[in-house]
């Protein structure tokens, strides 16, 4: 029906899976491969289970009472629902629409992750904690103030914060809510920049709003739709260039081109 | 537009304006009464107050001296002494009464909060006991002190026989402060924000290292409040303490002893006693302690929450 694969070795992989919030059908049968150190945009309308199906890649949707799932997610060839969720949410970290920083220091922001794991040395954290703020492009903004609340930043400082909290735990995947949804201009290209520099060592799969940033930062864009009966579904995924110059689906095309959604 | 309009509509325009412009006048002075009159209950709220405290202050403290607060009272129909022993009852009550409610009251609630609906999912029977327990403390918050007494003096001091002593008034005393420790420390859990525990979690850790790295941590301030809060109850409490303590003014020696609070001090000076100016001196104790406390909460608070915000 539509074209779901993509080139590259895949490092997710949904195999029929659908989602239901007690008797309302939030994903109808995914499927789709999302290929390893690339970044993976998914577009679509509000309330089309964009979100939905990123928080099912590290099962937060297990948070909510009375979600049910049917279909498999693999990550590389593990079945994550026999994962043991928390050895799950190491591999596949998160970076949430509002930056939510603990109320603790930068440094036991970032610390927080690795200590959870049962890492004790200070020294090693103290290197961690310097490369992961490296990586999120916060190390020299705050190098100074470690000690300072993580509260005290600002937001977009406070969403790389964030990201090098979740880097600091080494994850393989990264995914991101509309990590600049909250943001100003200058901090969401800040961390579009970031996102790039992150490909290179992990699999990135970002919902996003904003067309112009799926087109300039990702590798692959999925668009999700939605059903008459409210269902969310993947309309046509592959690569981004294709999806916003040569669209196979009108609908994809309306949407983007800002027709609808 | 206004050419369109006849000679009658502009009429109906221009009375409508005239009586907007009255319109807010007749606004501003409603809402200038409502505002005086707010003032006026707030003031005479605050008089009410000021002349309680006024009134126990004039004629209390002119008994209260450095003999008053060290000496024991010596009893007699004249009430001799000073509150010395009272003093130290008061705090050994406070610090037994909450070693056992605190953590009892704080795990109950984290076990509400966090935990129950994850249980409640997995079994009928677990969904009815959580309902249970939870009606039960809203009840409990609600029922009155002497309540609380009777049944520790039915259970601890007759029941269990351990007598009027330190031992029976803390376990009623846990009884009477759990549902108030219970609510507060909920309310603190669920005012933390749902963000954190999804950060945490999706970090990785297991939710008992997002309970205690996270959760606890930022719920602490509403705890400490909820802490204090019961210390006040039980400094303030009589009702209680009169039938589970005793009414010994020597020293405790041990949890056994029977003893006597401040509070209990001022019932007793003030209905079996002639020394109703001692009554009024300990009452003034009373009254700076609980001021002293709640400006502890306040202060605690505030350093809290500059902490948490990181200015």
């Amino acid at each position: 029906m539509r074209s779901l694969q993509s080139n590259g070795k895949p490092k997710i992989t949904a195999k029929n899976f659908n989602l239901f919030y007690g008797d309302f059908q939030a994903l109808k049968e995914i499927n789709v491969d999302i290929p390893e150190h690339s970044i993976t945009s998914i577009i679509g309308p509000s309330g089309c289970g964009k979100s939905t199906f990123l928080r099912s890649i590290n099962r937060m949707n297990e948070l909510i009472p009375c979600v049910k799932t049917t279909g498999k997610i693999f990550l590389d060839a593990n079945d994550i629902f026999t994962q043991d969720v928390v050895e799950l949410r190491k591999q596949v970290g998160m970076v949430f629409q509002r930056p939510n920083p603990f109320p603790k220091s930068i440094f036991d922001n970032v610390a927080y992750g690795p200590r959870a794991h049962g890492l004790k040395n200070k020294a090693v954290l103290e290197e961690i904690v310097e490369k992961s703020l490296t990586d999120a492009a916060l190390w020299d903004e705050v190098k100074d103030n470690l000690h300072k609340s993580g509260l005290a930043l600002s937001g977009g400082q406070q969403q790389r914060l964030c990201i090098a909290r979740a880097l600091a735990v080494e994850p393989q995947v990264i995914l991101m809510d509309e990590p600049a949804s909250a943001l100003d201009p200058i901090a969401t290209l800040k961390i579009e920049e970031l996102i790039q520099n992150l490909k290179k060592e992990y699999t990135i799969v970002i919902v996003t709003h904003n067309m112009q940033q799926a087109a300039r930062a990702s590798d692959h864009t999925m668009v999700f739709n939605m059903n008459p009966d409210r269902s969310g579904y993947i309309i046509e995924y592959g690569k981004t260039s294709q999806i916003f110059t040569n669209p196979h689906e009108k609908i994809t095309e309306d949407y983007i081109s800002g027709r609808f959604g | 537009m206004n050419q369109s309009l006849t000679d009658q509509e502009k009429k109906i325009l221009a009375r409508e304006k005239a009586s907007r412009k009255s319109n807010i006048q007749r606004r501003r002075i409603s809402q200038n009464i409502a505002f005086t009159f707010l003032w006026l209950i707030g003031l005479a709220a605050i008089a009410i107050l000021v002349w309680i405290i006024g009134y126990v202050f004039t004629k209390g403290l002119s008994t209260v001296n450095l003999e008053f607060l060290t000496t024991r009272p010596a009893g007699g129909f004249d009430g001799e002494g000073g509150i010395s022993t009272t003093i130290v009852t008061t705090v050994y009550l406070v610090i037994f009464t909450l070693s056992i409610a605190a953590p009892l009251g704080i795990g109950a609630a984290i076990y509400f909060v966090e935990y129950a609906n994850e249980a409640q999912n997995r079994s009928k029977f677990i969904q009815w006991l959580v309902r249970i327990a939870r009606t039960g403390v809203e009840v409990l918050a609600g029922v009155p002190s002497i309540i609380f007494g009777l049944f520790g003096f039915a259970v601890f001091v007759s029941y269990m026989k351990l007598g009027f002593s330190l031992l029976s008034a803390g376990l009623s005393g846990a009884c009477l402060v759990l549902p108030v420790i219970i609510r507060t420390t909920e309310e603190a859990l669920l005012a933390v924000p749902e963000s954190y525990r999804e950060g945490s979690l999706g970090l990785g850790a297991t939710k008992w290292q997002t309970v205690i790295g996270v959760v606890l941590p930022t719920a602490i301030p509403g705890i400490v409040t909820g802490i204090v809060l019961s210390v006040g109850r039980i400094i303030s409490e009589t009702a209680v303490f009169w039938v589970t303590l005793g009414g010994s003014y020597r020293l405790p020696q041990n949890l056994m002893s029977s003893g006597r609070t401040l509070a209990l001090h001022v019932y007793m000076l003030a209905t079996e006693t002639r020394a109703f100016d001692k009554a009024l001196g300990t009452s003034a104790i009373l009254i700076m302690i609980i001021m002293i406390l709640n400006l502890a909460i306040n202060l605690s608070s505030k350093y809290f929450q500059k902490r948490l915000s990181g200015k």
